[in-house]
């Protein structure tokens, strides 16, 4: 009986066996190849998908409304991916789906510049063209990197906030996101050398990592600030950082001793600059890159440009773009916001 | 001819009592020793009006979930949902004020309890009725709130401006220097101290806990008590979602992740054996307390922060070890007054 | 008045109370296989993309650890214990072999060195529950807690990410002519070992026994304490391996690798038939529940439903199966109280 049970089970066993490997082995033409346009000539599969960091991120929350208007006023589909922590092996999983979806191009913020790399070129592969926006990953892995500002003018422009309201000298310390991510390690190597080089009286004591994450950097700027008595700064150059890290400066005795200075959102900001925790912080409008990444995506699907230094594209209302060197666009500068100006922006 | 056997009861109750007032008192040092030795190397960690505010406030959260599991384990079973239920009803406190403007605070706090009750009950339904195991139970509404509360939330957060000034003003306010929200922890714990002590209730947990087998045949309302155990900690679990909201002023739809095995670990240290019937809420109050403390005290010891959880597992399993060997030696002890009486 | 002696009524007594076909197809196993046969067939007619050779590949990589993960979980499930510190060794052994490998170690090293801390993990879960006699589920909350806290303090919340193509690309590739990565074919070797190890030794019927009643197993010479501090050290050593593949996989070593995963491997055990309080549970059950869960995610995320209906289907599907189960046993006793049915061989009427 025990036996006879068991091949049952086994033959059933068998069957579901050989239903995966059928699914495993039947072609339907859907494979690689796909509708998602060979490399030679253009296609007209507009099926955009973004995939931020994380999400639940306000910072992302604009950059995709800026993608889904740029791609509805291209007649094409949006989508918006992605994990709820801002690690590089959740971003995996959300590329392998869009690569078997066939979408015709994905946009991406990456955690990380190596781990997602294969993921990306399986998708490639497919014939998804792959833009990253904000943060790169490896240059072979991609075909675009639209960059929101040149790197050294993000990083001046954050020591140069710092160091005007500290007074040129002092104790500071970096509140990051998280720590793998390309784009933050980018701006804080340069921040260093700029510090070195400019302004030898400024120490950078500690670099502590949020993660993005709203209460972790909540708790790292109150453990920062009890560790280091001396603290007179903090730049935070991720916008959940430097808002967490406004909301506990706001309610401590370290309110007006401490300058907190970074990349911020208008929005998030606004109460803390007016009940003066912040003096100023700068940022762009992630908005227009949203809406510049999903053009230059676009382009990429139609065949109007290859990612060659050189090619020009149109961005809808922002105008005309050309590719810089390694493939990246540039969006423009950083921009200053203060208490003059933060009553003029909503985002 | 009678002849009077005097029980040592005295001498050897004494004794056990002592073992158990001992691992509170235990912790209570480690306590200290932590606070002492992390003011030692930066004052500002007591001596601060900051400090002092963070030591009781960060605490104080976790220790209301920290009591309901107490409760629940020391029925001999285990809530893993708790930090789900904390996120859910942390985001029902940021929607209702979006959502009701001008809604008293009060009114969203009895909200918040009441839902928290309601997904306790959830649990202690399917527990007590289908004689499920706890732990699986638990498991699946750990997966299926935290799902609900993705899918409610959706990508938005609840940001602090969203909420009323006065309710984040609650999460840091003080009362003669200590924080509003230490003091309602505190007046908590002592009700749910005095509850699990004094009253008939409380008792039968303990009993349910030690031998759930021998409380049934005693007659013991089991299912009620388990029912009312993982109400229990469904409403503590949903206060401190009310909490978290005011102290962290933002609230996205991860809040309370993972907090359900802090909560367990915070119990299991403060002397809450894992097979029931032993313990008390002070303890788990006071192992909650050293969490926490723990986590700001390591940066300032100059122990990188990420260390903290290897940290807590080592002193998760210390207590445990402890708490085996005292089992140990008080079973011998028994026997010892057993056979010489 | 008729002679009452010669038909006396006999009363037959069956060799089970249910018949054949009941006992063979009735079974929870079977159930979890029929479902998951009935899922994929509707994922494969109604997901757009499901039905393609790449969503084989990817569904394997995806749960790959949790299959390989959930054999010895299973084992150690039958005994009545259980092991909360997987995910947490999965992370270790990955940041291990991140450290080392970044430390300039051939990658082999690092590998065997992961290999080594899944075993001492794994010995140390054993020793604390068979020597020390502590209860399994306080101390792998504790270990959890420990093993999760070395990987991040070794690690920090940096990722290493540089691997030799070689292993990375080995991780994924698939088996010549089809797009079944090679990991299947380590984890049917591993299946294979725990069905004989199951099912036709002596060590696997000690197992089943220590789950129904530990002190009679005791006295029928098991030995129980060595069979579990086995099944532990096979746990830790089996997630180690996985946190190698994880690794490899995403191409990332990070302190919180895995962070979650034991509650997915127990969610699937549970799923698939193997009773907490131990003693009942077979691994073809197992494997299909897995296999259950990773299709389900695999067909609703390629249908853009977001990944916490996902979860909310994995807590409900857990809840009910376990409820389902708990009322059928509800049933049986019920059925059993009323006694097997008497049936006289001659109807005789006086």
């Amino acid at each position: 009986m025990k036996f006879a049970r068991k091949r049952v089970t086994a033959f059933a066993a068998v069957a579901v066996a050989a239903a995966l490997v059928l699914t495993g082995c039947a072609d339907t033409g859907t494979g690689s190849g796909g509708d998602g346009g060979g490399a030679e000539g253009g296609s007209d599969n507009l099926a955009i998908t973004f995939l931020p960091k994380n999400l639940g991120n306000p910072y992302f929350d604009t950059s995709s409304k800026g993608g889904k208007t740029a791609v509805e006023e291209l007649g094409g589909t949006f989508a918006e991916v992605g994990p709820a922590e801002a690690t590089p092996d959740a971003q995996v999983s959300y590329i392998n789906t869009a690569t078997q979806q066939g979408v015709g191009a994905l946009v991406v913020s990456a955690n990380d510049p190596k781990a997602i790399c294969d993921a990306l070129n399986e998708a490639r592969d497919a014939g998804v063209k792959v833009v990253t926006f904000d943060s790169d990953t490896n240059p072979d892995c991609r075909d675009l990197f639209i960059n929101q500002a040149d790197s050294e003018g993000i990083a001046k422009v954050q020591v140069d906030l710092i160091a005007d309201q500290i007074g040129g000298a002092g104790e500071i310390a970096v509140l990051s996101a998280s720590a793998n991510a390309t784009n933050q390690n980018a701006w804080i190597a340069l921040m260093e050398e700029y510090l070195a080089s400019d302004y030898p009286d400024i120490t950078l004591v500690e670099t502590v990592y949020g993660d993005d994450d709203d209460q972790t950097s909540f708790d790292k700027t109150a453990a920062l600030l009890q560790t280091h008595p001396n603290l007179k700064g903090i730049i935070s150059p991720t916008t959940v950082g430097i808002a967490a890290a406004a909301r506990y400066l706001s309610t401590s005795d370290y309110k007006g001793t401490v300058a907190l200075t970074g990349l911020g959102t208008p929005n998030q900001m606004r109460e803390y600059v007016e009940d003066g925790t912040v003096t100023a912080f700068a940022l762009w409008n992630p908005e227009e890159l949203g809406y510049l990444s999903a053009y230059a995506a676009a382009a990429l699907i139609q065949g109007d440009i290859t990612g060659a230094e050189g090619d020009t594209f149109e961005a809808g209302e922002l105008g005309e773009y050309t590719v810089g060197a390694d493939g990246t666009v540039l969006l423009g500068d950083p921009f200053e916001f203060n208490a003059e100006n933060i009553g003029d922006f909503d985002f | 001819m009678t002849t009077t056997t005097s029980i040592r009861r005295s001498g050897l109750g004494k004794a056990i009592g002592g073992v158990g007032r001992a691992r509170e008192f235990g912790i209570l040092i480690a306590l200290a020793l932590v606070v002492i030795a992390a003011t030692a190397k930066n004052p500002n960690f007591l001596f601060s009006a900051d400090g002092w505010r963070d030591l009781l406030l960060t605490p104080s959260i976790l220790v209301l979930v920290a009591v309901g599991q107490a409760i629940v384990i020391i029925t001999r079973n285990v809530d893993l949902s708790v930090g789900s239920v904390m996120g859910l009803t942390a985001y029902l406190t940021g929607r209702l004020f979006i959502d009701i403007p001008g809604i008293p605070i009060i009114v969203v706090v009895i909200a918040a309890v009441v839902f928290g009750a309601l997904l306790g009950l959830v649990n202690g339904a399917l527990v007590a009725f289908a004689k499920v195991p706890a732990m699986v139970i638990t498991l699946g509404t750990l997966y299926a709130y935290r799902g609900i509360n993705v899918l409610w939330a959706g990508s938005d957060r609840v940001n602090a401006s969203d909420m009323p000034k006065d309710f984040l003003a609650l999460g840091t306010a003080q009362l003669i220097g200590i924080p509003v929200l230490a003091i309602v922890a505190l007046i908590v714990l002592a009700i749910a101290a005095w509850y699990m002590r004094n009253t008939r209730a409380g008792r039968e947990y303990y009993a349910i806990g030690s031998d759930p087998a021998a409380a049934e045949l005693y007659g013991l309302k089991v299912t009620r008590r388990l029912l009312t155990a993982f109400v229990l900690s469904g409403a503590l679990a949903g206060l401190a979602g009310v909490f978290y909201a005011a102290r962290y002023g933002s609230v996205s739809s991860q809040a309370g992740a993972g907090w359900e095995l802090d909560a367990v670990g915070a119990a299991v240290i403060g002397g809450i054996a894992i097979t029931g019937g032993v313990g008390s809420v002070w303890g788990a109050a006071i192992g909650a307390m050293l969490l926490m403390t723990i986590n700001r005290a390591l940066p300032i010891l100059g122990i990188q922060d990420f260390w903290q959880r290897a940290v807590v597992g080592a002193l998760i399993i210390g207590a445990i070890v402890l708490d085996r060997l005292l089992a140990v030696r008080q079973k011998r002890r028994l026997i010892e007054a057993r056979d010489e009486s | 008045m008729t002679a009452t002696t010669a038909t006396a009524t006999t009363r037959v007594i069956r060799e089970h109370d249910r018949p054949l076909w009941q006992r063979l197809l009735l079974t929870r196993e079977m159930a979890i296989i029929a479902l998951l046969i009935v899922v994929i067939v509707v994922a494969m007619t109604t997901v757009k993309g499901f039905a393609q050779p790449i969503t084989l590949n990817y569904l394997l990589l995806d749960v790959a650890p949790i299959l390989l993960i959930a054999l010895p979980m299973a084992l150690i499930m039958v005994t009545g214990e259980i092991d909360l510190s997987v995910g947490s060794m999965v992370g270790l052994a990955s940041v291990v072999t991140g450290v080392l490998t970044q430390a300039g170690a051939p990658f082999e090293v690092a590998a065997l060195a992961a290999l080594a801390v899944g075993v001492v993990g794994g010995a140390v879960n054993g020793f604390l529950v068979t020597v020390v006699g502590l209860p399994s589920l306080a101390v792998t909350i504790g270990t959890l807690a420990l093993f999760r806290g070395l990987a991040v303090g070794l690690l920090g919340t940096t990722a290493v990410t540089d691997f030799p193509e070689m292993w990375t690309a080995l991780a994924k590739a698939k088996i010549a002519g089809t797009t079944i990565p090679y990991i299947t074919v380590p984890f049917l070797i591993l299946l294979v070992v725990f069905v004989v190890l199951l099912h036709f030794t002596p060590f696997g019927r000690g197992i089943y026994a220590i789950g129904l009643s530990k002190d009679a197993a005791r006295f029928s010479g098991v030995h129980v304490e060595r069979t579990k501090f086995i099944l532990f050290v096979l746990a830790g050593v089996v997630a180690a391996f996985a946190g190698i593949f994880f690794t490899l996989r995403f191409g990332s070593a990070r302190g919180d690798n895995a962070t979650g995963l034991e509650l997915q491997v127990i969610a699937a055990v549970v799923l698939g038939g193997v009773s907490v309080f131990g003693g009942r549970g077979q691994l073809h059950g197992v494997v299909a529940a897995v296999l259950l869960i990773g299709v389900l995610s695999s067909a609703l995320r390629l249908a853009n439903v977001t990944s916490d209906v996902i979860n909310i289907i994995t807590g409900g599907l857990l809840v009910a199966s376990v409820v389902a189960a708990s009322l059928l046993a509800w049933a049986q006793r019920l059925r059993a109280k009323a006694g097997p049915p008497l049936r006289s061989a001659a109807a005789s009427t006086p």
